[in-house]
């Protein structure tokens, strides 16, 4: 039997206001998906954004959804999971809102460990506005501010991610479309900070600029680019260049934030 | 039994007050001289099963207190001038969102850095103009530890009555004195919780203008499901840009507090019956100011007190009333001329508005004040 999607999205809000070819939408179907994987009670749940294409996603969802201000999903988040523990708070939003305004939010939320789920739909532009660069454009790539080539270095968001602290840090593609689910699911499963990052697609500001001829082709850049980590393993540095590591990059146990929080609460409590 | 009797420091009374309106949610930045709200709540939420977290910046701590509002919490954020202009993104969002929430700010030398220990007045009209947007203001300005107190409980009140950002702000001197307080017992002052919806889930909108001016407020997690966004939004809460919605969403965001502003705004009047003049003043420049009012009566001088409460809404009608029948008003301030420019705005030029401007770090005294009034034809 097919999957129901409608299910879980908000009647009336479709269509969505996402370009064809956009990657986002495959995010949120991977994301409904994880979301009845788990049995989540969407009564309990908690999706927050920031601003952008990408953190348009939560109004489509039929769950307490908060569409914040431009990189301030993480903070808000972490006041709502902070109040409220005992709701599962999911955060989704684009690499710009993510980590350029909202890179001091996120990296606090890493370190704090704090029980939440943070998907990043890194398109690698800053599509919303109309294709200027991110911290997560390649160098030399083309966007709206960067005419001649873009002078800056990109971030590796999964790397920033295990290096500010978060416990669960794992890495998909749009064009995996299968996997995605599955790596929401075991991050929301997980107790900590969980950052899922899905590399997808703006083929309207991106891949115009930068010689993609259509979306077919960008969706097969991720598929060329993409090495599964247990493949990588095998892999010697030089089959590795160029490419990126999907899967499960990094998870350990660590304690987590609202439950050290509850252990100051008992400490303040016996010592009243 | 007699009532229990301290001797505390504003920021101490702030905090105080608000654990007596039922604040169970903190969220800040450290700065000085509003620090010690932030360590009391640390110290004293825990122990009542609320919740204090120091944020990585000041719109952090804003972002926390509104999410955590969103979930039924009564919430508090405290600050100084830097973080003030720093939390401005996320009133402006509290405000157009109708987010309950209480942002204490203690008003200290600026532009910038400024002087991070000296007292001033000059965040008054930050409290109003500096998030970007029309937008609603309250700010309330108490003079006393007392008075921060309880007008800490009157703030959580008014933020959980209409659905809004509330501002206490105190300048230096207020905060960091230490003065008698009398705590109100239990049940004494008034405490105010937000409307929750009596509709089922299905049925409910954030925004539901059919139960008036102030929508009620489901608590996330307990039931209802909706969507809160910055954008200019419908009754569903959800982005429109259909003209005569957002027009009307805007003014009834504005109306929630111009037509309730007699519920809002506070001031004192003291010996102004008969004044010829009137000084306007507040925080710990009223107390000068009452102090130079006495000496002027000792010398025959009619002189009264306007003392403002609440500097949002400011009370035009009544300044607009007493500029028939007085000879001048004289605005003493730690600032450059603020209130003294809201004063001259609604009195329709009825009367001088002599100013004493202070911005040297250094509180305005008495002598001051009375000197000025010599100067009154
Ligand atoms: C404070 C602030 N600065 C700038 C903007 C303008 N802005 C809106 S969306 C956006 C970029 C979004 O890019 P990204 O997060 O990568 O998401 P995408 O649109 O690509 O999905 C920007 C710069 C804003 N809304 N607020
Ligand atoms: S502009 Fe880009 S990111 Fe935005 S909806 Fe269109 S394709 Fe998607």
């Amino acid at each position: 039997m097919a999957f129901d999607y409608d299910k879980y999205i908000r009647p009336g809000k479709l269509p969505h206001i996402w370009c064809p070819g956009c990657g986002h939408g495959i995010v949120m179907k991977g994301l409904i998906r994880a979301i009845d994987t788990v049995g989540l009670d969407t009564k309990n749940t908690a999706i927050v954004s920031g601003i952008g294409c990408a953190s348009r996603l939560p109004g489509y969802m039929d769950c307490c959804t908060l569409h914040t201000a431009h990189g301030r999903a993480a903070a808000f988040a972490t006041g709502v999971k902070m109040a409220k523990p005992e709701m599962d708070v999911i955060l989704v939003g684009g690499d710009g809102d993510g980590t350029a305004i909202g890179g001091n939010h996120f990296i606090h939320a890493c370190r704090r460990n704090i029980n939440m789920t943070y998907i990043i739909l890194n398109n690698k532009i800053y599509g919303m506005t109309g294709g200027q660069f991110s911290p997560a454009t390649p160098t030399g790539a083309k966007a709206s501010t960067t005419p001649y080539g873009n002078p800056d270095p990109a971030f590796d968001i999964a790397k920033l991610a295990i290096g500010a602290g978060a416990t669960f840090v794992a890495r998909g593609t749009s064009f995996h479309a299968n996997q995605i689910d599955k790596l929401i699911a075991e991050a929301i499963q997980h107790k900590g900070f969980s950052v899922v990052e899905i590399l997808d697609d703006c083929p309207t500001t991106y891949g115009r600029r930068n010689k993609f001829k259509s979306v077919v082709e960008m969706m097969n850049h991720l598929k060329d680019i993409a090495v599964p980590v247990k493949a990588a393993e095998k892999m010697s540095p030089e089959q590795l260049e160029g490419k990126i590591l999907t899967g499960v990059l990094f998870k350990e146990e660590r304690p987590e934030y609202t439950s050290e929080y509850a252990k100051v609460i008992e400490r303040a409590k016996a010592a009243k | 039994m007699a009532k229990k009797v301290a001797f505390l420091q504003g920021n101490e009374a702030a905090a105080q007050g608000a654990l007596y309106a039922g604040c169970k949610f903190f969220a800040g930045y450290p700065i000085t001289p509003s620090t010690e709200v932030a360590e009391v709540m640390s110290a004293e939420l825990p122990k009542i099963g609320g919740k204090f977290i120091q944020m990585e910046d000041e719109i952090g701590a804003m972002a926390a207190i509104l999410g955590a509002s969103l979930t039924g919490t009564k919430v508090l954020t405290s600050t100084s001038g830097p973080g003030l202009s720093l939390k401005q993104e996320l009133i402006g969002y509290g405000c157009i969102a109708e987010i309950p929430c209480v942002i204490f700010n203690v008003m200290r030398g600026g532009p910038s850095t400024g002087m991070p220990t000296g007292p001033s007045q000059s965040d008054v009209m930050c409290a109003k103009w500096g998030t970007h947007g029309d937008h609603p203001a309250i700010c309330l300005v108490p003079a006393s530890v007392q008075e921060t107190y309880e007008e800490m409980v009157r703030a959580f009140n008014l933020a959980e009555k209409y659905r809004t950002p509330v501002m206490v702000m105190p300048d230096e001197i207020v905060a960091h004195m230490r003065e008698r307080i009398v705590f109100p017992e239990q049940g004494e002052l008034e405490v105010i919780n937000r409307t929750a919806p009596t509709v089922p889930p299905e049925q409910y909108k954030p925004y539901d203008t059919s139960f008036g001016d102030v929508p009620p407020l489901a608590a996330y997690g307990s039931g209802y499901k909706y969507h809160v966004t910055g954008l200019n939004k419908m009754q569903d809460g959800f982005p429109t840009t259909k003209a005569e919605i957002v027009q009307a969403e805007e003014e009834r965001q504005i109306r929630k507090v111009e037509a309730n502003k007699a519920d809002i705004m506070k001031w004192e009047e003291y010996l102004v019956d008969d004044a010829e003049i009137v000084v306007v003043a507040y925080g710990s420049t009223s107390r000068s100011a009452r102090f130079a009012v006495n000496e002027a009566r000792k010398n025959g001088v009619k002189a009264g007190l306007f003392r403002l409460q609440t500097f949002w809404p400011f009370p035009e009608e009544r300044l607009l009333e007493l500029s028939k029948k007085v000879k001048a008003f004289i605005t003493p301030e730690m600032n450059l001329g603020m209130c003294h420019g809201v004063v001259k705005g609604c009195i329709e030029g009825n009367a001088p508005v002599l100013g004493i401007f202070r911005v040297d770090g250094e509180p305005i005294n008495p002598g001051q004040i009375v000197d000025k009034m010599k100067e009154v034809k």
